[in-house]
């Protein structure tokens, strides 16, 4: 099978339209990978598929990967001349910028028929916010249906042109996306309380609730929130006496 | 003819019914608590720690308290807190010892982790799977009383590993032993007057079944830890001084 | 339900270029029947777990099936992703519980492939030697559910247990316990077997084909079983190898794929062995071939026994304590009894992986549950569930 700098330039002659990075992988591995242009995404997928060379017929992996923001700080370095006819000074220079975040969806093709690869591709969506969309797969590569929806579901990148894009393993309702690096559970159920540590403080605190009849789920595990009359806040599934109004 | 591989099949369950009746090694089951199969060596349940000295469990914990294992612990049930004070260990160097050590058994899933990263054989496996209890807090968090079982015990689970780990142990010993003696020599030999040997080293002896002879460091300090009063099981969270020689939980 | 919503199943069916779209319409245009949703699971004891099918039924007919996922969801990538490197190889133990040497040794991959780790002779043996025995377990134990979902109330299962647990017991003997086994290391095994664990086991593999022959006497013919399995189910290679299916599902439809010789990973191309392939794709083959495949493990463990080097089963380079794999990424994947068993790890240099993932057979597997059982009754769905062979924790993870 040709390299993947080959596979690169034969990408950019028959999409020309179209950005094909390469994106080389430093660990021992050494399993680069092509970062496509999303809008081209689905084109370049059915070529890698079809082109009787590569035949990646089978799509073994797909995941998401998550790249918040990043803090870069740049230090420049400048040469000063000292007026006083020493040596030149160097003045060293910082600026922090913040590389924008971004999700990414990664897959492995493999060709079946010709039984080589792996041919990594990677898409990245323009933010993490709300540019998230990018071109299913599902389409060319029918195992991509549970993994995209899974990603969808963990990650929170919408795949436009999936046929039945639903949450996959946590329920409807959900609303965060639980494989971000950001993310933050919540404090709204129940725990199950160990016997050491911070664990058990929460489950202490949720379970004083409990008994106070209020739970108020941004409350922090340290101070229990005192019964406020009247709230009819639902309560977890302990037993809840209401408070007296 | 149809129905032929219907009757094979009754053929063959047949032959097993009739058979179990005759052979007794046909029978795969038992009836457990009554009757029980012999634990392999290498079985596996629950960690405890090892102390080198039955009647003094507390006093003579192997653990250092260096806190590797609840690091490394993956689900995270195990709480140590160092002790403020330093008392001698098996080879007389005086050493952190846990002021609190405790195994949250209902968390705990036996992976072996914290015996493998335990740099000084201090905690391994132990072969208990009866531990059914009605209170989870108070019977399954496993406390330092509870978790300190005998070299001796140690011997009686695993007696291969056991005799490997304290052939290993003793060849240190000996080997931090002579050191430690060339070195107070040279000590003695150059300033001639007043150095003081390092305390004789007591040794477990290797692989014995059962530590006969208790280890009692000769340079032992006003230690806390020969105090002849037994502290009650039950109390965690004892002050580092309460080094008490409760019920060995083996015997 | 209305005709409109039929409009949106063919679309849907059709999206996927099925066939059966057209003829479901015909069978409800013939009757003009209502449609019944029927939610099976998650407590239904036929869908292995907690797995749950909504079916559409057209009199007994199913014209539309959505599996429901993550009821056993606790997030395994993002623990893993919490904690060190050794720390989930335990956590591995409990994705495919049933075959958690393989699961082991397909995370050790990952992790080798990604910090270079070597590994000698006689551990990549013991590995094959596990897998192997894995594949026994995991293989007898599917057939035995396979006829509990056919109705054959636990007799098969029963024969097949007694088998396993002598692998199990082996397992125990070896690692300490009985499932959750937590075996491989980075660059190499655990515990090295002794003598005597050796013989047990060589003396059981050589056992064991005199198991597999009572066991297909009792059931290969049962006319009752060909009834209900011949034609049941049927799969065609393209749409297979599109959906991603793999492992015995794939093969049984026909495809020459087996990671064991298409990646020789670990020893395996120093073994003889063959790749058995089904011909129509149905259930009966994916039995078949279970069987088969049973039989060719059987002699890749007798010459893995006569093989077996003498030496360290670990590596000396290997660390335990504060592993940080260079920064990179590798995907690392095995022939698991179930299909390709993946792990997808990216490493930054931390102690922890930035990202851990698990391309897990068993749900990638149940892509083609719906296409597969589209036209039959619901007892044959969950006979086809039952021969697609899925592990709840390592679909939901």
């Amino acid at each position: 099978m040709e390299t993947v700098q080959q596979l690169r330039d034969r990408l950019a002659a028959r999409f020309p339209a179209a950005r094909v990075e390469l994106v080389l992988n430093p660990g021992v591995a050494a399993e680069h990978s092509l970062r496509l242009d999303a809008a081209l995404g689905r084109d370049i997928a059915l070529f890698l598929r079809d082109d009787p060379a590569l035949r990646l017929d089978y799509c073994s992996n797909v995941t998401g990967v998550d790249w918040p923001d990043k803090e870069i700080t740049d230090v420049v370095k400048t040469t000063v001349p000292d007026p006083a006819g020493g040596p030149p000074k160097i003045v060293e220079e910082k600026s922090v910028h913040v590389q924008p975040g971004c999700l990414e969806a990664v897959y492995h093709l493999y060709s079946m028929s010709l039984k080589h690869g792996p041919v990594v591709i990677r898409l990245r969506t323009g933010n993490r916010a709300d540019a998230v969309t990018l071109p299913s797969l599902t389409p060319v590569w029918r195992s991509c249906d549970f993994q995209e929806r899974e990603i969808f579901d963990l990650f929170g990148i919408v795949f436009a042109g999936h046929p039945d894009l639903r949450r996959l393993l946590m329920w409807d309702e959900f609303k965060d996306h639980p494989m971000r690096k950001d993310y933050v559970e919540p404090d709204d159920y129940e725990w199950e309380p160990t016997a050491h540590g911070a664990v058990l403080e929460r489950a202490k605190a949720h379970q004083l609730a409990a008994v106070a009849g209020v739970v108020d789920p941004g409350q922090s595990s340290a101070n229990p929130p005192k019964a406020a009359p009247g709230s009819t806040t639902p309560a977890t599934t302990a037993p809840v006496k209401e408070a007296k109004p | 003819m149809l129905g032929s591989g219907i009757i094979n099949g009754l053929i063959v369950t047949a032959k097993n019914f009739v058979g179990s009746y005759h052979d007794p090694k046909r029978m795969v089951t038992v009836e457990y608590p009554e009757q029980r199969t012999v634990l392999p060596e290498n079985y596996r349940n629950f960690p405890f720690l090892i102390s080198e000295n039955a009647t003094d469990p507390m006093g003579t914990l192997r653990c250092v308290a260096c806190q590797i294992c609840e690091k490394e612990c993956p689900p995270q049930c195990i709480i140590i807190e160092k002790s403020k004070d330093k008392k001698p260990d098996a080879s007389g160097k005086p050493q952190l010892y846990p002021a609190v050590f405790g195994i949250d058994t209902s968390v705990c899933m036996s992976c072996q982790i914290c015996v493998e990263v335990c740099p000084f054989d201090a905690i391994k496996m132990d072969q208990v799977f009866e531990i059914a209890a009605t209170d989870r807090f108070h019977d399954l968090f496993l406390t330092r009383e509870k978790l300190a079982k005998p070299n001796s015990y140690y011997h009686q689970i695993h007696p291969t590993e056991a005799a490997e780990v304290d052939g290993r142990l003793n060849t240190e010993r000996k080997a931090a032993e002579e050191k430690a003696k060339a070195a107070a020599a040279a000590k003695a030999a150059a300033a001639a007057a007043k150095s003081v040997p390092v305390a004789g080293v007591a040794d477990p002896g290797p692989a014995s079944p059962r530590p006969a002879t208790p280890i009692q460091p000769a340079s032992a300090p006003a230690a806390p830890a020969t105090s002849p009063v037994p502290k009650p099981q039950d109390e965690p969270r004892s002050s580092p001084a309460g080094e008490g020689g409760p019920a060995n939980p083996a015997s | 339900m209305s005709c409109s919503d039929f409009n949106d199943l063919d679309a849907e069916l059709t999206a996927f270029g099925h066939p059966g779209g057209s003829s479901v319409r015909a069978v409800h245009d013939q009757f003009h029947g209502d449609l019944l949703e029927v939610s099976m699971g998650p407590q239904h004891p036929s869908t292995h777990g907690v797995f749950r099918m909504v079916a559409t039924l057209d009199g007994e007919q199913i014209v539309k099936l959505k599996p429901v996922f993550g009821y056993l969801h606790r997030n395994h990538e993002k623990i893993a992703e919490n904690t060190t490197y050794l720390g989930s190889m335990p956590y591995t133990d409990r994705l495919d519980y049933l075959c958690s040497m393989s699961t082991n040794w397909a995370y050790a991959l990952a992790v080798e492939k990604l910090s270079g780790q070597a590994v000698p002779d006689r551990a990549q043996y013991l590995r094959i030697i596990m897998a192997e025995l894995t594949r026994l377990v995991n293989h007898a134990c599917l057939v035995g559910f396979l006829f509990n979902d056919l109705g054959t109330s636990f007799t098969p299962l029963l024969y097949a247990f007694r088998e396993r647990e002598k692998i199990i017991d082996l397992f125990e003997a070896l690692s300490g316990s009985r499932m959750m086994c937590n075996y491989q290391r980075f660059g190499g095994c655990r515990v090295d077997p002794t003598p005597e664990w050796l013989a047990a086991a060589r003396t059981l593999v050589e056992n064991f084909p005199r198991f597999l022959d009572e066991y297909e006497r009792m059931l290969t013919g049962n006319e009752i079983m060909l009834a209900r399995t011949q034609g049941i189910g049927r799969l065609d290679p393209a749409h297979a190898v599109n959906a991603g299916l793999t492992g015995p599902v794939l093969r049984a439809s026909g495809v020459d794929y087996d990671l064991r010789k298409v990646d020789g990973y670990g020893f395996y191309p120093r073994f003889d062995f063959r790749v058995p392939l089904g011909a129509q794709g149905d259930t009966y083959d994916r039995y078949m071939l279970r069987i088969l495949e049973m039989r060719e493990s059987v002699k890749i463990l007798v010459q893995a026994f006569r093989d077996l080097p003498g030496g360290p089963i670990m590596d000396p380079k290997a660390k335990l304590r504060s592993f940080r794999p260079k920064a990179g990424e590798a995907y690392g994947r095995l022939e698991g009894p179930k299909g390709e068993l993946g792990f997808y790890l990216i490493s930054d240099g931390t102690p922890n992986p930035y990202r851990y993932r698990v391309r897990p057979p068993s749900l990638i597997n149940l892509t083609l549950l719906e296409e597969m059982c589209l036209g039959h009754t619901i007892a044959d769905a969950v006979v086809i569930l039952g021969s697609i062979d899925i592990v709840l924790g390592e679909v939901d993870r």
